[in-house]
């Protein structure tokens, strides 16, 4: 990453978003993408967690950039990262005390986080506020729409039901199968399945669009 | 003089030189038909319901396959058998019951299907590339996902076009649940229930049941050379050992083997499923260990595990180690030079 990106803003957003898509890209925190997704509303939750204490976090380390020695930035970090992952923990805790009490643990874990900690490293301590704060939204919100999609899925097919949040504590339970649905799918197992399944969709996508654009480009060329 | 000039005529190819008649299609439709004694005693004691769900199995694995090749641009290999292998062996290892409309149950072998060709055959790079037998995981991702449906067993019932048959438990059910002595007075007395075992008289799989007929169609197999003796007669061995050893209750040396070879999937297992080519090893002593290890976990499983049955994921989790024993009892090429790390010890 260069030492002062040049790209736009939006560019930025979406580079966390389809390019380096956390989950369905660079393959990075899997363990909770699978142990939290059986039911739509915690992946939600736990997708908001991360969303959060990745801008946070960036928008830190990014003010602080100018006065962290680079001898001793690694543990900066790391408090920075796990003074916000506190912060979300508790908010949590407060706020939505029953997806708490299942996703918690998980929540905790963030710190942990590859991608949390690459960002700081390759990002936002090398690269001024707007920028940095633009990289965390876009890498959490990749974050979230992966989680999103991946518990969407198991939980329709695992369960035949989605669970909807309404607000912190409050949700609504869809029912479209009562009777059968696949049970692998929201057991640890199935989460493999569909992180795999997903995964592949998105890169079908992704390739289906930069063959698309590849052709315009050349036609353009061609027109000239 | 055209003879003579034919006889001096020198060819030059590359190796291997050494030709065969056997092709993978031919391997593959001789299996089946090695699977047909099984496939027909099941037919016999599960009615039509059995007939129908093997040919589901069949026919969705052969049209997931082609769809799969056809979505993928690959060319097709249907006719090589191993796609219809792959649902008849699924096919086989599915209860009849599963063929019900109330409640309806009859997707189950279609998304089991699924599994196995589509993501674990075709999506590992297709045959030869499968890290795990796939009817198995078909069978294994059904059972997981289903675990009512996939345990309601059916009597065996002799009249063949009896649709709607008693529910029962299997011999390995009874044993699990009941114990020893109430398995004997099921069926009688112990002569009857081995009869019944090896006839395949019994609730299970439709073509797990008969062990005369599976045995048939390994020896055929045996015969054949399409398999070697070393995989089925580890696997076999050790669990009839380990069954004679642990099978009885408080007492060492006391279990009755045969019960615990004759029931369940045993020989379907250790004939059918761990020989297969691509998902065990090929060296010898490795498949000595192989089958050891089928024999083992399933004995494990049946003695200590929450499932009457064990056999497959015995084979499952075996398959894993299937690279790794081929890779530890590669022989040394002739001739070849001791690298520094080997000369050193």
């Amino acid at each position: 990453m260069s030492s002062h990106s040049t790209v736009s803003l939006k560019d930025q957003i979406l580079n966390g978003i389809i390019k380096e898509n956390t989950i369905f890209k660079l393959a990075l925190s899997l363990c909770p993408s699978i142990a939290v997704t059986n039911s739509l509303k915690n992946g939600i939750f736990m997708g908001g967690a991360v969303l959060f204490v990745q801008v946070m976090v960036n928008m830190t380390i990014s003010l602080m950039r100018n006065v962290i020695h680079p001898k001793v930035r690694l543990p900066i970090f790391m408090l920075v990262i796990s003074g916000w992952v506190t912060v979300t923990q508790m908010l949590m805790a407060a706020l939505a005390p029953d997806v708490n009490a299942k996703v918690g643990l998980y929540v905790a874990l963030i710190v942990a986080f590859a991608s949390i900690l690459a960002r700081a490293e390759m990002f936002a301590s090398k690269n001024r506020l707007l920028p940095s704060m633009a990289d965390g939204l876009g890498m959490g919100i990749g974050f979230l729409f992966a989680l999103t999609t991946i518990s969407f899925f198991r939980e329709l097919v695992g369960k035949g039901s989605l669970t909807v949040p309404t607000g912190l504590a409050t949700d609504h339970v869809f029912t479209f199968i009562n009777t059968r649905p696949v049970l692998l799918m929201i057991l640890p197992a199935g989460g493999f399945f569909a992180v795999g399944i997903l995964m592949a969709g998105f890169n079908w996508i992704n390739a289906r669009a930069a063959a698309k654009a590849a052709a315009k480009a050349k036609a353009a060329l061609a027109t000239h | 003089m055209e003879a003579t000039k034919k006889e001096h005529e020198l060819i030059v190819s590359v190796s291997p030189h050494v030709k065969s008649e056997e092709t993978t299609s031919r391997i593959m439709w001789t299996v089946s038909l090695a699977l047909l004694p099984a496939f027909l005693s099941g037919v016999y004691f599960f009615g039509l319901k059995a007939l129908f769900i093997t040919a589901l199995c069949v026919l969705s694995s052969v049209i997931f396959e082609a769809l799969y090749l056809k979505v993928v641009n690959k060319k097709s290999v249907i006719g090589d058998g191993s796609g219809f292998l792959t649902g008849l062996l699924l096919g086989m290892n599915l209860p009849a019951s599963l063929w019900s409309f109330s409640p309806f149950t009859a997707h189950v072998p279609i998304i089991a299907s699924f599994v196995a060709v589509v993501i674990t055959k075709q999506l590992f790079g297709g045959l030869g590339f499968n890290v795990f037998n796939p009817a198995l995981i078909g069978r294994a991702f059904a059972l997981i996902s289903w675990p009512r449906a996939m345990t309601i067993w059916m009597a065996p019932t002799a009249s063949f076009l009896t649709m709607d048959a008693k529910t029962t438990a299997t011999p390995l059910g009874i044993l699990k649940e009941a114990g020893m002595s109430e398995l004997i007075k099921v069926f009688g007395d112990k002569v009857s229930l081995y009869e019944h075992l090896l006839t395949g008289n019994r609730a299970g799989s439709i073509g797990e049941t008969s062990a005369i007929a599976l045995l048939i169609g390994g020896l055929f197999l045996l015969y054949k050379k399409y398999i070697t003796w070393h995989i089925p007669v580890s696997f076999l061995g050790t669990a009839a050992l380990i069954a004679w050893v642990f099978g009885q209750k408080g007492a060492l040396f006391a279990g009755d083997p045969l019960i615990h070879l004759f029931s369940g999937g045993m020989m379907l297992g250790a004939l059918f499923m761990a020989t297969d080519y691509v998902t065990s090893p090929s060296i010898r002593n490795a498949q000595l260990i192989f089958g050891a290890g089928c024999g083992a976990l399933t004995m494990l499983i049946r003695l200590k595990g929450g499932f009457p049955e064990g056999v497959m994921f015995a084979i499952l989790i075996m398959n894993c180690f299937a690279p790794i024993l081929d890779r530890g009892f590669r022989s040394r090429v002739f001739g070849a030079v001791k690298t520094a790390k080997e000369i050193k010890k």
